[in-house]
């Protein structure tokens, strides 16, 4: 017998490690579900990392209130499933107090309000370690993150002043009022998920497989048709056979043309796919460095 | 790119872990651009971000480092702050590269990234050779006990791919290197800014007679980096389920740091003592006859014994060292100096506790390597051999013997920031 973990039972061994830590050193962490297959992921590994026993924290959804509705069922067929708590945090709730004000005009998006319910969400539960399914592969600016990653008492982020983080020993030492975001899969690539989820049988929701749908094209991306999203004159819905590579909020999430319907065929998709998976993001092409400054704020 | 992708070669890939290191400016960055350019591992919409970006910035090349210096800061000092990690894979392997800055004030980023490295590419200029962060981080490399040590001699295009340049660099770091502790040392002429003999063996260098980086580190071996003989299993956390069919289950969840556990194993638990055997070793997707580092499971036992995190399972006839007196090699990683006499906060596999600092027996000597006795000064990026007591008994193995055991994190109680990097002796 030769003692060799393939790659991804290795890099399914780093995450549950790291799930474990948390739940051993912080009094109330929770996990960031969106709804997305890597949070999906993030939440099967937590199972795996306390079976026989649930979960032993809670769930949080920010709620943009444009979500696709298959990602809601989703999320409330897998609670009930897995026992667990759910913490929805609204973003429409904030804006009828008042707290957070809807962005104007056609490009509209609720994703910069998303960081304020997250961090009023954080301290109302007082949560201290968040866990996210963020990786290092998605954004160059997440390419910088640590497993651990510590934040002051506004939430921010200091990517000039990291701490150190040596072997897997992680510091979870922090003062008042601070919190930590954790992200277990920062070492998992697009393909690895994709490929783990196949391994393991994951169910998904049906928005990532082909299906025909009706959409408009702006600025080079594929956008569903939903209430939350106006079009110009110019942009005209047409049905299309598209499926979606990432799941964010409906306005900010672009589709893929693709006729991929199985999980074989979205592996082989996205291993020869010459684009990365936030290409159709147009949350971070609002500026070079956009995701940088909204993590410093607080976001994902 | 392949028409059909190979599920099942996927399946079957090692994982390589390698950090990049040396001077800064030496091409670190560029480098590893080059890596995932010269391999087809870029995104046409990150090739083309950088590229627009390179353009406005009036630059002659693309800079590929731009791939990894993600950082707004770095993008616009042209420098590596922080520790980028960046991926990529080949048929044979999957591959995790940390690169990390080259600039002495961020050395603490650079130990982070290759704390948990298989393999170093150390880059040097070939104009200036062997510097004194090149010797640094060389020593840093063996003090991790980084297996391979790759010296790519850069920016051979600016010394007219010159045979006697190489040669003279390879002369010097293999001078000072036969004093560290690294066993497989190799060195390549690269130039990262046009790829020579970094993916595409290069025409310009006909008297290199030695594999291309690509190849090398997809063929360099790397024996399997855990431990498979010492049985260690630092409990991380205890599973009970609130549940009536699991009613009277308690399982040791953990990662085992060394060693193959097997069912019905004699076990002993530290610090208690208690003996008994493994019951089951058990994971989500069913129980295992055995388990091996660096596996993560939940092990039960045989008898009930007072077990919680921080406590470790291990075979009654292979022991961990226990004691509260340490001799540790350390790295500093902060401003503040090092407090003969203070008290400090550790963490050591899943065991926290508080230590004293008795001790500073020597101070390394970068340039070389004289071990310094009368100098207990230690402040940042200083590298020394100190003794420590710790508040409660660690069970640990040297660091040479096991990484997992044989490292602890050094924490200021004050500002809870990660002070110091320890391997103990
Ligand atoms: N001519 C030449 N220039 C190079 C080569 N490799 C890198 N450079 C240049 O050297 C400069 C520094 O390169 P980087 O890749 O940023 O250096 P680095 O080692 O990552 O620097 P730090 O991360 O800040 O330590 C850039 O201007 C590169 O274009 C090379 O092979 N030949
Ligand atoms: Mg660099």
């Amino acid at each position: 017998m030769d003692y060799n973990l393939n790659h991804l039972k290795e890099l399914e061994a780093e995450s549950i490690y790291v799930i474990r830590e948390v739940a051993a050193e912080f009094q109330n962490p929770a996990i960031l579900f969106s709804g997305g297959k890597d949070s999906i992921l993030l939440t099967h590994l937590a199972r795996k990392a306390f079976f026989p026993a649930k979960i032993p924290f809670p769930l949080v959804h920010i709620d943009t209130g444009h979500n696709f509705e298959e990602t809601i069922t989703f999320r409330d067929e897998l609670v009930e499933e897995i026992g667990a708590r759910l913490i929805v945090g609204s973003v429409q709730d904030a804006i009828n107090a008042g707290r957070s004000t809807e962005e104007k005009g056609i490009n509209a998006s609720r994703n910069g309000l998303q960081t304020l319910t997250l961090l009023e969400t954080i301290e109302a539960n007082k949560i201290d370690a968040a866990m996210g399914g963020a990786r290092r592969d998605e954004e160059k600016a997440r390419a910088k993150e640590r497993f651990f990653s510590h934040r002051d008492e506004f939430g921010q982020w200091d990517p000039k002043n990291q701490r150190p983080e040596l072997w897997n020993i992680f510091n979870a030492r922090k003062g008042f009022g601070e919190h930590f975001r954790v992200f277990p899969i920062s070492n998992w690539t697009e393909l690895d998920v994709w490929q783990y989820i196949h391994m393991e049988g994951i169910k998904l929701p049906n928005l990532y497989f082909s299906h025909k749908r009706s959409v408009f094209l702006r600025d080079d991306v594929w956008y569903a048709e939903t209430e939350f999203m106006e079009r110009k004159d110019s942009e005209v819905l047409v049905d299309k056979i598209v499926r979606f590579r990432t799941i964010g909020d409906a306005t900010c999430t672009g589709a893929t043309l693709s006729e991929a319907g199985t999980l074989e065929e979205i592996i082989q998709e996205v291993a020869s796919s010459r684009v990365t998976e936030r290409g159709g993001r147009s949350d971070d092409k609002r500026s070079e460095t956009a995701m940088e400054d909204r993590k410093k704020a607080g976001y994902f | 790119m392949e028409d059909t992708f190979d599920s099942a070669e996927y399946l079957n890939m090692e994982l390589m872990r390698f950090t990049t290191a040396g001077s800064v400016d030496d091409g670190k960055s560029t480098l590893i651009g080059r890596l995932l350019y010269d391999s087809k591992s870029i995104y046409e919409d990150q090739y083309e971000a950088i590229r627009k970006t390179s353009e406005q910035k009036g630059e002659e090349y693309v800079n590929l480092a731009l791939l990894t210096d993600g950082l707004r800061a770095e993008r616009e000092q042209g420098i590596t702050i922080d520790v980028a990690y960046r991926y990529f894979s080949t048929p044979r392997r999957k591959f995790i590269i940390a690169d990390t800055p080259g600039h002495i004030q961020y050395t603490r980023n650079m130990v982070t990234g290759a704390s948990s490295a298989n393999l170093a590419l150390i880059l040097v200029d070939a104009r200036h050779g062997v510097a004194e962060q090149t010797r640094r981080h060389a020593i840093i490399a063996s003090l991790l006990q980084i297996p391979h040590v790759v010296i790519c001699v850069n920016k051979m295009d600016l010394v007219n791919f010159d045979k006697k340049v190489f040669e003279d660099i390879e002369n010097d770091f293999r001078k000072f290197a036969s004093k560290l502790d690294v066993k497989d040392v190799r060195f390549i002429p690269i130039s990262a800014l046009m790829g020579d003999n970094v993916v595409d063996r290069s025409t310009k260098t006909p008297w290199y007679e030695g594999p291309t980086l690509l190849y090398l580190l997809e063929t360099v071996h790397i024996a399997s980096d855990s431990n498979h003989i010492d049985c260690r299993f630092p409990v991380q956390y205890v599973i009970r389920p609130q549940s009536s069919e699991y009613h009277d289950y308690r399982g040791y969840a953990g990662r085992i740091a060394g060693g193959v556990f097997k069912k019905g194993d004699k076990v002993m638990a530290l610090p208690s003592g208690f003996t008994t055997r493994i019951k089951s070793i058990d994971t989500y997707d069913g129980s295992l006859n055995e388990a091996f580092a660096p596996m993560s499971v939940t092990i039960t036992l045989e008898d009930e014994i007072d077990i919680s995190r921080g406590d470790m399972i291990v075979r009654e006839n292979n022991l961990p060292t226990s004691g509260q007196d340490l001799e540790v090699m350390v790295c500093w990683l902060t401003d503040k100096p090092l407090q003969l006499g203070g008290k400090y906060a550790i963490k050591h596999t899943t065991r926290n506790a508080r230590c004293v600092i008795k001790e500073v027996k020597y101070k390394l000597n970068i340039n070389t390597l004289h071990r310094n006795e009368e100098d207990s000064s230690i402040g940042l990026n200083d590298i020394a051999r100190i003794s420590i007591r710790t508040t409660t008994p660690l069970f640990y193995d040297s660091y040479r013997r096991n990484r997992n055991t044989g490292s602890l994190i050094i924490i200021d109680e004050a500002t809870n920031v990660t002070v110091g990097a320890a391997m103990i002796i």
